[in-house]
């Protein structure tokens, strides 16, 4: 079989992705994990804005979900529930006895189900109710961020049931295995790898197919995939689904690598920030998902340590120099025929010209 | 206290803060029918409007400082929004989704830039003497019932604010251009009308309005670099349920968002009644997918 050039760098990255854990430190690994999984969460906006056009500004609901989800399991994880046993935050806040919603968590196969099946019902629940009256567009986005600020002050204002302002923290094991050690940290980081590269291979396969095509069509022309005979509806819940289960996924993972889930993390400041990722990377291609998430990210952790008001204003003008100048993102450089991709060739051509003379 | 007296005093609470809401919805309702896009920077217009009382107040003490600082505070906040008109949203405005984004990162800059000039606490604006009394109804059957003066100044300036736009809207010759404008954009150009400008008388009157609404923020709590935010989610969802760039529409769906907010809050907590607002919300598009007031048009792609 040739290899052709264009197949060098993609498994380039694969291999130093698989190999990541030997090559660089534990602080940094852990950095590239928790980056990792929000690229999950990355592609699934990338299917809803960039071949969806829809705009969520509440994606950190799905992701607060399957990280709470996880979390709550985590949290009852050596404790006698039977006993009486209660997470410490309970215990401080004078709570009697476990809710009732918290005694299935304590089965882990349970949690794990709950991440991928409770961003999704909700998800497919709450958009059906939207699209369904054909509300779309500018109005659907500002729900999703009445939905995100809702979801967020409800976590923090239950203190007693949910950890609050401080969520839930401090997990030592899960189904027994300690969760804390180093070699623990590279499995999560290997099993964050395999999840991110079925996830895109998986997404790029549904994009191809007829099902994608019906996306993309809803997305450039509604009514006239209604005039066709088609039913855009299905195809609009399905892709907002799947971004809400990629976002749990993404969270759930997260929560292992980080260690904690607060309100913090899925309100409304972040839920717009998920979005600056992929506009950056590149709305309509996986791979810019992805490599828009670990940049902004890793620049965020840079900047922000040392310098946190010039982050902000980073960041604002991201938002702005992004959409306005780079509409298809950095994935758009290097797309034959993008007009950013005919400008860095101008300028490529001017050099070689002037260098020439 | 008496029970007609608390719930009437409710209301009372609902109408004050639905005229804040009205405030703050007007220029994004206005804008939005004329162009489609939403400022995610208004709350910061708010906040502006909020901090330009403060300083004005510190040059100007006395009775009449807040006097001043109210046409301050417009022109300042629409000054702001006739440069962002020019420079974003204006590039942008085929784009809305990616406006929305963009002003966003607006917003972020602007809270940063208050957070470095005045402070992440806050400054507080203290209300003139003639402001510092409450209306209060000592016996009868609306004994107990208090209403300080400060919601009825809200309620006074929303009053004049919404019935200036009306005039301005249904009585003038910019009216005609905006309403015009608002129900079909192409041809209304092709009969003369400056489009480009209207959008931009628009939208710079909206976020001077928002900075007028900032001014009576800062009657009512210290002015902080994210104030803005906390009025501005239940302002979309007034816009939401208001219907397209209509000023009654807005009007009704500021009254609904916040008699609603103000009665629910008697028997659930602050933040459960947020939830209880977005459910409310979604369950009313249900019925009116286009809001309270629908404007009739034959365009199918609105």
């Amino acid at each position: 079989m040739k290899i052709s050039s264009r197949q060098i760098l993609p498994a380039m990255v694969l291999l130093f992705g698989a190999c990541a854990p030997l090559l660089i430190n534990a602080y940094e690994l852990s950095l590239l994990g928790r980056f990792l999984a929000l690229s999950i969460l990355a592609m699934g906006i990338m299917l809803i804005w960039g071949e969806g056009g829809i705009l969520s500004l509440g994606q950190g609901v799905f992701f607060g979900l399957g990280a709470y989800a996880l979390a709550l399991h985590l949290k009852l994880e050596g404790l006698n529930i039977a006993n009486g046993d209660m997470p410490d935050f309970m215990v401080w806040s004078g709570v009697s006895a476990l809710p009732a919603f918290w005694y299935p968590f304590a089965s882990p196969w349970f949690s794990l189900a709950c991440i991928v099946l409770i961003p999704g019902s909700v998800a497919a629940a709450f958009s059906w109710l939207v699209f369904r009256r054909r509300i779309g567009g500018v109005y659907f986005a500002l729900i999703t961020q009445a939905l995100a600020l809702a979801f967020s002050t409800l976590l923090i204002s239950q203190q007693a049931y949910t950890g609050g302002f401080n969520g839930l923290t401090d997990y030592s094991t899960f189904d027994g295995y300690d969760i804390t050690s180093n070699f623990a940290a590279r499995v999560i980081y290997w099993i964050t790898f395999v999840l991110v590269t079925i996830c895109y291979f998986a997404l790029r396969w549904l994009l191809a197919t007829r099902w994608g095509i019906m996306l993309r069509a809803t997305r450039d022309g509604e009514n006239r995939v209604r005039f066709l005979g088609h039913n855009p509806l299905p195809y609009k819940v399905g892709a907002f689904t799947i971004a809400g289960v990629l976002a749990g996924i993404g969270g759930a993972l997260f929560t292992l690598h980080a260690g904690v889930v607060s309100p913090a993390l899925v309100g409304v400041v972040p839920s717009i920030e998920m979005v600056v990722w992929v506009a950056l990377g590149g709305r309509n291609v996986l791979w810019g998902a992805i490599a828009g998430t670990l940049l902004v990210n890793f620049a965020k952790d840079q900047i922000s340590s040392a310098l946190p008001s010039l982050w902000l204003y980073g960041l604002g003008a991201l938002f702005i120099l992004a959409v306005s100048f780079l509409p298809a993102g950095i994935a758009g450089l290097f797309r034959p025929g993008s007009p950013e991709e005919r400008v860095v060739r101008r300028m490529l051509t001017r050099r070689k010209l002037e260098t020439a003379e | 206290m008496q029970e007609s007296a608390f719930l009437l005093g409710q209301v009372f609470n609902g109408v004050s803060v639905a005229s804040l809401f009205v405030l703050a919805a007007l220029g994004l309702a206005l804008s939005f029918g004329l162009m489609r896009v939403i400022n995610m920077a208004h709350g910061e217009m708010l906040m502006l409007g909020g901090y330009l009382a403060y300083m004005t107040l510190a040059v100007v003490p006395g009775p009449l400082g807040l006097l001043v600082a109210l046409p301050v505070a417009f022109l300042g906040a629409a000054l702001l929004g006739a440069v962002l008109e020019f420079t974003i949203i204006h590039r942008l405005s085929a784009r809305p989704l990616d406006t929305l984004l963009a002003t966003w990162g607006v917003s972020l800059i602007l809270q940063q830039a208050a957070r470095n000039l005045f402070g992440a606490i806050g400054v507080q604006v203290i209300a003139p003497g003639w402001l510092d009394h409450t209306v209060a109804i000592s016996s009868g059957v609306l004994g107990g019932l208090t209403l300080p003066d400060t919601r009825i100044f809200i309620l006074l300036v929303a009053a004049i604010v919404l019935g200036a736009i009306a005039l301005l809207l249904n009585r003038t010759r910019l009216g005609l251009y905006v309403r015009a404008v608002n129900q079909d954009r192409p041809v209304a150009a092709a009969m003369g009308v400056n489009a480009r400008l209207v959008d931009l008388l628009v939208f710079s009157l909206g976020t001077g309005v928002a900075g007028l609404a900032g001014v009576i923020l800062a009657l009512l709590g210290p002015v902080t670099p994210t104030v803005g935010q906390s009025y501005i989610v239940p302002a979309f969802l007034v816009v939401i349920l208001g219907g397209l760039g209509s000023l009654v529409g807005t009007t009704i769906a500021s009254l609904i968002v916040g008699l609603f907010t103000a009665l629910i809050e008697i028997f659930v907590d602050v933040s459960l009644a947020q939830v209880l607002l977005l459910v409310f919300v979604i369950v009313f598009i249900q019925f009116r997918p286009q809001g309270v007031i629908t404007v009739r048009t034959r365009a199918l792609e609105g």
